[in-house]
């Protein structure tokens, strides 16, 4: 696969990921590297395969909707970076 | 070494458990052996990222009383166990190995926590790890390395390093870890103890820090394969707080250690014995092929053809899943936030930037290309079909044998910075992945040391919730051997 198209500041936008012009270039190396091996998959034959997202066939689980006990306010809270009022403080979001 | 001559912090889980029943000593004395252990050791070994001695000796003392008021609540009262700190715990850190969760402290206890909790257990160290769980050898940690208690120059394996590195050195009785791609086994057959990576779903994750939910799972270390078998029936069983959580209850896998059974049927997968495969470690694990047959059991050749693309199937269903997994890491409600943000996208890019090691960050960004647009069906649909094959050849296999043997890992424990290169990294997980996709049960057993004085382990494979089973076979080994029972020159 052509690796000239490995666009990591578009990566790293997806990802939301702030990156530094040392860290693109070592990624950039390291991922056509990784990528390369990665691409032996494209050897396979996987014609009429089923894809597995578990290792186990995996069916819906329903729970009762019911109203249970969880984590009390304080608590949700207690590793906030920043809060008031029972309540997260992010920076504005809406002009 | 008989039990009566061992040092108390180097007691088996089976053993402390009958000399604390016959009263011979108390959980306040075991706890404190295994305290002072730790304050001897953890100064050159940092196999702990955290510890309470006050909180683990209220523990004890509150087991002793129970136990003298005829309440005792099974083998595991009393009895010192270390956490990776990837396992919630609840008013103690939860780290994962980051700097994201640097400051974090669990609201609540993971099942497995809580389990242990309702066993009587003394939970007080948190153990050190590869950063959410992303290496092989525990110098990911963004706190400090972890070294191997046979060679202090050397790592522990990884990512559940800490846990593997502790209970060899004494700091513990037993551990828990986590093994998404081998991170139980491959640092127990470095560290020279067993570790058992349990069927996908048998042991609740809830409370686990997410890697690759497909693949994650919670299993313990111990010095013998009794051991993990007794930690196992206490954390297994099925939680309706993991929807993966399969619905077989906990066995009895202590008293299946013991059962009278035919001789076994074992597979060598002769794609696990090749190129790579160091010689002293293929000769140790000959030796334990060779005892097998020994004792009865019919040793065949078998075949898994897709193994050669199991890292690269790994490799790509993993970082997928940790891309996504740790997109929960936004600087918002938890974990680690920068300075001064411009607006909400700087805050989400910067902290994000600040909190993650670069293996993380490189994974989320290969997890991130793998999924986009354009790229999906190529890698992440197509890793996904190659993980129904990987699967299918090891049911295919187990048509013809009960368990497969084969390494663990192709080499013994390497030096601290010897592999600095991702991808010579990840090839230490080779005999390892397939099991992680195929949601397997394995487990590592040691199984004797090189010339250079460092730990070799062999790994056992069985069928889908076959505990039970598996469990058996390794005792079968372990019990006359003992590997697990060494101490290094500490």
């Amino acid at each position: 696969m052509d690796r000239s198209e490995l666009d990591l500041d578009a990566l790293a936008r997806l990802a939301r990921l702030a990156l530094t012009p040392e860290e693109k270039a070592t990624f950039t190396r390291q991922l056509a590297e990784l990528l390369g091996h990665i691409d032996r998959l494209s050897q396979v034959d996987v014609s009429g395969v089923e894809p597995s997202a578990h290792a186990h066939p995996q069916h819906n689980v329903w729970q009762d909707d019911k109203a249970r006990p969880g984590l009390p306010p304080a608590e949700a809270l207690r590793n906030a970076p920043a809060q008031r009022d029972q309540m997260i403080v992010v920076p504005k979001v809406v002009e | 070494m008989t039990a009566a001559t061992t040092p108390l912090h180097y007691l088996s889980v089976a053993d402390a458990a009958s000399a604390l029943s016959a009263g011979r000593i108390s959980s306040a004395e075991l706890t404190e052996a295994v305290i002072a252990r730790a304050e001897a050791v953890e100064p050159r070994l940092r196999a702990f990222l955290s510890a309470d001695p006050d909180l683990a000796r209220s523990q004890a003392q509150a087991s002793d009383a129970r136990r003298a008021a005829g309440g005792c609540l099974g083998p595991l009262d009393g009895i010192p166990i270390g956490l990776k700190d990837v396992i919630a715990a609840r008013d103690q850190p939860l780290t994962a190995g980051s700097r994201m969760l640097e400051k974090f402290v669990s609201p609540y206890d993971a099942t497995v926590t809580g389990r242990l909790r309702e066993a009587g257990a003394v939970l007080y160290g948190r153990h050190n790890c590869d950063e959410f769980a992303m290496g092989s050898s525990t110098e990911n940690s963004a706190f400090h390395p972890t070294g191997n208690p046979w060679a202090l120059d050397r790592v522990p394996g990884g990512s559940s390093g800490g846990s593997a590195a502790a209970l060899a050195a004494g700091e513990a009785v037993a551990t828990l870890g986590s093994d998404t791609g081998g991170s139980i086994r491959q640092p127990a057959a470095l560290c020279g103890v067993v570790g058992l990576k349990p069927t996908y779903g048998r042991v609740s994750r809830y409370g686990l820090v997410a890697y690759a939910s497909s693949l994650d799972q919670i299993g313990p270390f111990g010095r013998t394969v009794e051991d993990v078998a007794l930690v196992l029936q206490t954390i297994a069983g099925h939680d309706e707080r993991d929807s993966t959580s399969v619905g077989a209850p906990a066995e009895d896998f202590a008293a299946a250690l013991t059962a009278p059974s035919a001789p076994r049927r074992l597979g060598l997968p002769r794609e696990y014995f090749g190129e790579g495969l160091d010689p002293e470690v293929a000769a140790a694990v000959e030796q334990a092929v060779s005892y097998y047959r020994e004792l009865g059991c019919e040793v065949r050749e078998v075949s898994l053809p897709h193994t050669p693309y199991c890292l690269d199937t790994y490799y790509v269903l993993a970082t997928a899943e940790a891309s996504s997994n740790l997109a929960r890491y936004d600087g918002i409600r938890y974990g680690h936030r920068c300075a001064e943000p411009r607006d909400l996208h700087d805050l989400y890019f910067r902290s994000r930037a600040e909190g993650f090691g670069a293996e993380v960050k490189r994974r989320i960004i290969l997890g991130t290309y793998v999924l986009s647009s354009g790229y999906y069906d190529a890698y992440y649909l197509r890793a996904q079909k190659v993980r129904t094959l990987v699967r299918r050849d090891f049911l295919r296999a187990f048509e013809q044998v009960d368990a497969l043997l084969t390494p663990t890992s192709p080499i013994p424990a390497f030096r601290l910075g010897e592999k600095a290169d991702p991808l010579a990294m990840y090839l230490c997980d080779i005999y390892t992945i397939g099991v992680n996709l195929a949601g397997l049960p394995a487990l590592s057993i040691p199984c004797g040391f090189n010339r250079a004085g460092l730990p070799v382990g062999f790994q056992l494979i069985g069928k889908p919730l076959g505990e039970s089973e598996l469990l058996a076979i390794a005792h079968a080994y372990d019990r006359v051997h003992q590997w697990g029972r060494r101490h290094p020159n500490l």
